[in-house]
């Protein structure tokens, strides 16, 4: 039987990824390595054995005894702002996994991929779009990217470099470059529709993102004919959506 | 997870709340909601709904929606304890208790896999599902039980992780032997006891 065990981690380094989030790299001896969309577990504890732990998604391909996490500060939150903004390189976490075996893409997969992002969503997926460029997968892939406006996308100089392959589609809730021809809102039909595979190609889907919308994705996608069975959702967490 | 301090991070405090000896190891508090599920959420009108438990020698027991209504109802008021690390306190919910689903039913299984509409599965021994612990609930918070958080009904087993309290349920086979169900295949644990934190597998 397989266990998962309590591992050091230690922080290498960081890099911001928006005003709120930074993408996180530890050195973690002993990893086993891990599947694209799998995540982890990581426990603080304080000096008086005080312990709290939170779920984060993996951000790349397994690479040794490295991760990536990539984190939102959440305002007021006990865990996101610590690792964002008080830790430094050198500091420790503890850290379990990888965790999940259901919503992960295996690069010998060549079936359509339609890859749906709410927000900080977009980490698990992003594991994905490596993992596929890294194994130099010929597997088709397009992104769906829901996101507040354009200062708050993740990654945005390499989902804008091209990866052939590889469609991106922002779409922007609140905030909308000067032109854009799509009004800022929530996702809609039209979105997927023009942004995704017709149901008739079968793409694998993958929807992460925040409860409520991974609820309307999920629910969007079926309407457009997509069947149940190849649509994963992560959700993160309580976000009342 | 033993009481030993391994690893400090430097710098992190914490936020310690008073919810006395009700919070099991590793979890924390929250107000809202969440949702956890694998897939899309399927939609299952009531009157298309049916409940059923299959019993090991091949016999089956139905309910359609009225039925099930028109047995004895319960209001438990439950602590839940999600794997994602979340607990809600104090949830009230309405429905009935296995106890009085299983009442004429012959059987002498040890196992029991519960499914859903939309294929889901988990596994428990039968007697976590007796004795006033397990409900099938179709009310929650006074209210009718929503499709995102498993209506028309779900199973409710407060004292295992909320993952073996199968949302949109359609049935239970009883049966001789354990078979695991979905998350169980996937990496969680068997059994899924909060307070000894059975999260995955081996723990
Ligand atoms: C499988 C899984 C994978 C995840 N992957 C990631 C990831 O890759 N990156 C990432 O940043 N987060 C991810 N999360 C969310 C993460 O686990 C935490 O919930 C999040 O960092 C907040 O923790 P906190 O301690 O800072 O806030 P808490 O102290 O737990 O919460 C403080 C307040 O913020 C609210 N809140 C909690 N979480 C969120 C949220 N996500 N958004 C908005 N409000 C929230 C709470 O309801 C509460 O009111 C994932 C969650 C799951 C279940």
């Amino acid at each position: 039987m397989r266990r998962l065990v309590w591992r050091a981690a230690e922080l290498v380094g960081s890099t911001p990824e928006t005003a709120t989030a930074r993408t996180l790299r530890f050195r973690v001896p002993g990893w086993p390595g891990h599947l694209a969309g799998q995540h982890v577990d990581v426990r603080l504890t304080a000096e008086d054995g005080y312990s709290t732990q939170r779920s984060y998604s993996l951000a790349g391909p397994a690479d040794g005894e490295y991760v990536e996490l990539t984190v939102e500060s959440v305002p007021d939150g006990e865990v996101s702002p610590y690792l964002t903004e008080i830790m430094e390189a050198g500091d420790q976490v503890e850290i379990r996994g990888p965790v999940g075996g259901w919503f992960v893409w295996r690069a010998e997969n060549e079936r359509p991929v339609l890859l749906v992002a709410g927000g900080s969503g977009i980490v698990p997926l992003m594991a994905m779009i490596r993992t596929r460029r890294q194994a130099g997968s010929r597997a088709p892939f397009r992104l769906v990217y829901s996101l507040r406006g354009p200062d708050w996308a993740y990654y945005a100089d390499e989902l804008r470099r091209p990866d052939p392959g590889l469609d991106v589609s922002f779409l922007y809730t609140r905030t909308v470059p000067e032109g854009a021809s799509r009004p800022a809102g929530r996702i809609m039909l039209a979105d997927l529709a023009e942004g995704g595979w017709p149901a008739g190609h079968g793409p694998d889907c993958f929807v992460c993102g925040p409860t409520g919308f991974v609820e309307a994705a999920a629910d969007l996608l079926l309407a457009l004919g997509h069947a149940s069975e190849r649509i994963r959702t992560e959700r993160f967490g309580p976000t009342g959506g | 997870m033993g009481g030993f301090v391994s690893i400090i991070s430097r710098g992190f405090h914490g936020r310690r709340r008073d919810e006395g000896d009700r919070l099991p190891p590793g979890q924390y508090l929250v107000e809202d909601f969440p949702v956890l599920s694998a897939g899309p959420t399927p939609r299952v009108p009531p009157e298309r709904w049916e409940f059923a438990i299959d019993t090991e020698a091949g016999v089956t027991h139905r309910w359609t929606w009225p039925e099930f209504l028109a047995l004895p109802q319960e209001t438990p008021t439950v602590d839940i304890h999600c794997v994602t690390e979340w607990s809600k306190l104090d949830t009230s919910w309405e429905g009935v208790s296995l106890d009085t689903l299983l009442e004429n039913v012959d059987t002498a299984a040890d196992y029991a896999l519960v499914h859903s509409y939309g294929g889901y599965t988990t596994n428990l021994p039968l007697e976590d599902l007796l004795d006033g612990k397990a409900w099938i609930v179709h009310r929650f918070g006074g209210e009718e039980l929503q499709p995102q958080h498993g209506g028309p009904a779900r199973l409710l087993v407060p004292h295992l992780y909320f993952w073996k309290s199968a949302k949109w349920v359609r049935g239970i086979r009883l049966l001789d032997d354990d078979r695991p169900g979905f998350w169980e295949t996937a990496g969680y644990h068997n059994y899924g006891d909060p307070w000894r934190e059975q999260r995955y597998e081996g723990d």
